[in-house]
């Protein structure tokens, strides 16, 4: 176990310093930061004034190695379009964003995790029919376009839900929804298969030989062994929903980490965006290795292979 | 393969016309979409681009005000909507298929690399898959885009670039899996190089699956494509895609829900067909 969780750290860690590097390389990615900085009427010297303002000048592995030792102790430069410094931004507005992804994430397991399995346990029957409809509708429907139809009929038509902020829980309901619906398809899926293919495997036929009634069969053993999967899916879902909720918080006015992030790349305030683009993907990679530490503690052939 | 053995039990002709429609309506669905999209204007003779400011914000004809001039109504600019989101088809259609060739492209390129070569290669490219997994991509698409300018080309670009994973690990697996398998052996000891084993032997068992992720990318494409759009760092304006639709239209949300309500449906639907054409490619590939 403690030779698995070495080497899960030891790639967690050469992960979070080649996706540190590609969010801090995206800048020079269009050429000279400095001339976009100065925008389309500033001249050449503004450019270069700015260049040696912001350090623009020296060469890029010391401008990264300077910004990375920074990041490692939580200072990721100040704003240029807030004039602050970016950490205090993230402090601000990161909880509000985890907030609404955790929600919508509970809200989708609640939903998907049920449905899975009573659709993997009867196969063909009416709750399988749901199941798979659910699934299909909420894999086709990108999740602002829910958003508005929600808030088309919920608060235009009929005046039940407020429309944008995110003050009460009653702000939260639309947000949520239309984020879970968006990360409960892949999980019914996955959840229906597994429950298949665990179903019919020996042990569950000898656990039935042995008289044990189906509701126990199915609730302490079938699904133990289904959920494994899914518990690596949800916490990679939960990744691509703290990143998806930029375009949710944009419908309903909400002043999280979405939001900032696209006001900041609107505005080509490039320290605030790699400091996003990291520590989403700092979410991502710790969320899965989280997955992977469980999974590996739950089953030892993990731990064998992994 | 038998009746039987399928488990269906063909009573009469019009049973089986109707369980093969029955299977494919989605795929006839979207071809008359596509099929719209590309006589569509020509029949109409209805123009994206045209404002007219006198006949700005009219109803669809379904409503009181409604005319038939303006089948769907018309936007903030008096611009034709049905004209639009018929244009806004094609724009979506064509990034979907690019985006997906793109993306297949290069991860079936480093999944095969990866899953026939193993040891060093095979654990640089799963990292790389790894990395590409944990970057918020839309974070990063927006990002691109707002440094580069906002272009259909460099929208397809930045998609196509991000968006190869699922071709990587699916070509992986089965790379792997074909490897040691005797045709691959055989070839060996022929004398093939690498680079013939894996496109004469390897690719062509790939193909199948290769189609159907393809069709899952296409319509996460024009889902990404529309969201990028609806944040103004997508298809640029004046240019009709769905996600822009929804962008303008949301300004009018309360007088006029339809301009919001026309391209969302029409995204779902568009992205609904492709989803379940794959579905039905899968289905069909795993009964063989």
């Amino acid at each position: 176990m403690i030779y698995y969780l070495a080497r899960r750290l030891f790639v967690s860690a050469l992960l979070v310093g080649f996706v540190s590097m590609i969010s801090f390389a995206l800048v020079f990615a269009s050429g000279n930061p400095a001339a976009k900085l100065a925008g389309e009427a500033g001249t050449a010297a503004d450019a270069a004034n700015l260049a040696a303002q912001y350090g623009f000048n020296r060469p890029v592995t010391s401008q990264y190695f300077s910004w990375l030792s920074g990041v490692l102790q939580g200072d990721f430069g100040n704003s240029l379009y807030f004039n602050r410094p970016v950490s205090e931004l993230l402090l601000q507005h990161f909880p509000l964003t985890a907030q609404l992804g955790a929600m919508a994430m509970l809200l989708a397991l609640v939903v998907a995790i049920p449905l899975g399995i009573a659709a993997g346990r009867y196969p063909g029957s009416i709750a399988d029919k749901i199941a798979l409809t659910l699934a299909s509708i909420g894999q086709a429907m990108p999740p602002f376009c829910l958003a508005f139809l929600f808030m088309i009929v919920l608060s235009v038509q009929n005046q039940i839900l407020p429309a944008s902020g995110f003050d009460t829980w009653r702000h939260a309901i639309m947000p949520c929804t239309a984020l879970a619906i968006f990360a409960m398809p892949a999980i019914i899926r996955l959840m229906r298969a597994e429950m298949i293919v665990v179903l019919r495997s020996d042990y569950i036929r000898t656990a039935r030989a042995m008289g044990l009634a189906s509701r126990a069969v199915v609730l302490k053993y079938a699904l133990r062994n289904a959920l494994r999967p899914t518990v690596s899916l949800a916490a990679a879902q939960m990744g691509s929903l703290l990143a998806g909720s930029v375009v949710i918080e944009s419908v309903f006015a909400i002043n999280g980490a979405g939001q900032l992030a696209w006001v900041s790349i609107l505005r080509g305030d490039f320290p605030t965006i790699q400091a996003l683009i990291l520590v989403f993907s700092l979410f991502y990679i710790v969320l899965t290795l989280c997955a992977d530490v469980i999974n590996g503690w739950l089953d030892p052939r993990v731990r064998a292979q992994g | 393969m038998s009746a039987t053995m399928t488990g269906i039990t063909p009573t009469g002709k019009f049973t089986q016309l109707r369980q093969v429609l029955g299977r494919n309506t989605f795929l006839v669905v979207l071809a008359v979409l596509i099929l719209a999209a590309i006589i569509g204007p020509w029949l109409l003779n209805a123009d994206p681009y045209t404002q007219n400011l006198l006949t700005r914000l009219q109803e669809p004809v379904w409503t009181e005000d409604g005319t038939w001039k303006h089948v769907f109504g018309t936007d903030q600019l008096g611009r034709d909507v049905l004209a639009r989101m018929l244009y806004g088809i094609r724009i979506s259609a064509l990034i979907g298929v690019s985006v997906a060739l793109m993306g297949g492209v290069i991860g079936t390129t480093l999944g095969v690399l990866a899953g026939y070569f193993g040891g060093v290669t095979d654990r640089i490219i799963s990292f790389l898959i790894t990395a590409r997994l944990s970057l918020p991509i839309i974070l990063v698409a927006l990002a691109v885009v707002s440094m580069f300018g906002a272009s259909l080309l460099i929208v397809v670009m930045v998609l196509g670039l991000l968006q190869w994973e699922r071709y990587a690990l699916v070509s992986r697996t089965m790379a792997a899996s074909l490897r040691n398998a005797e045709f691959v052996t055989a070839s060996r000891i022929q004398g093939c190089s690498h680079w013939q084993i894996m496109w004469h032997d390897i690719l062509p068992n790939l193909f199948t699956n290769l189609v159907i992720i393809g069709t899952i990318d296409a319509a996460m494409a024009i889902t990404l494509e529309a969201s990028l759009s609806f944040l103004g760092l997508g298809v640029p304006p004046p240019m009709p895609s769905l996600g822009l639709m929804i962008s303008e239209g949301k300004e009018n949300i309360l007088f006029q829900p339809s301009l919001v309500v026309i391209p969302s449906v029409m995204l779902f639907l568009l992205v609904l067909c492709v989803n379940r054409c794959g579905e039905y490619l899968r289905a069909s590939q795993a009964k063989e």
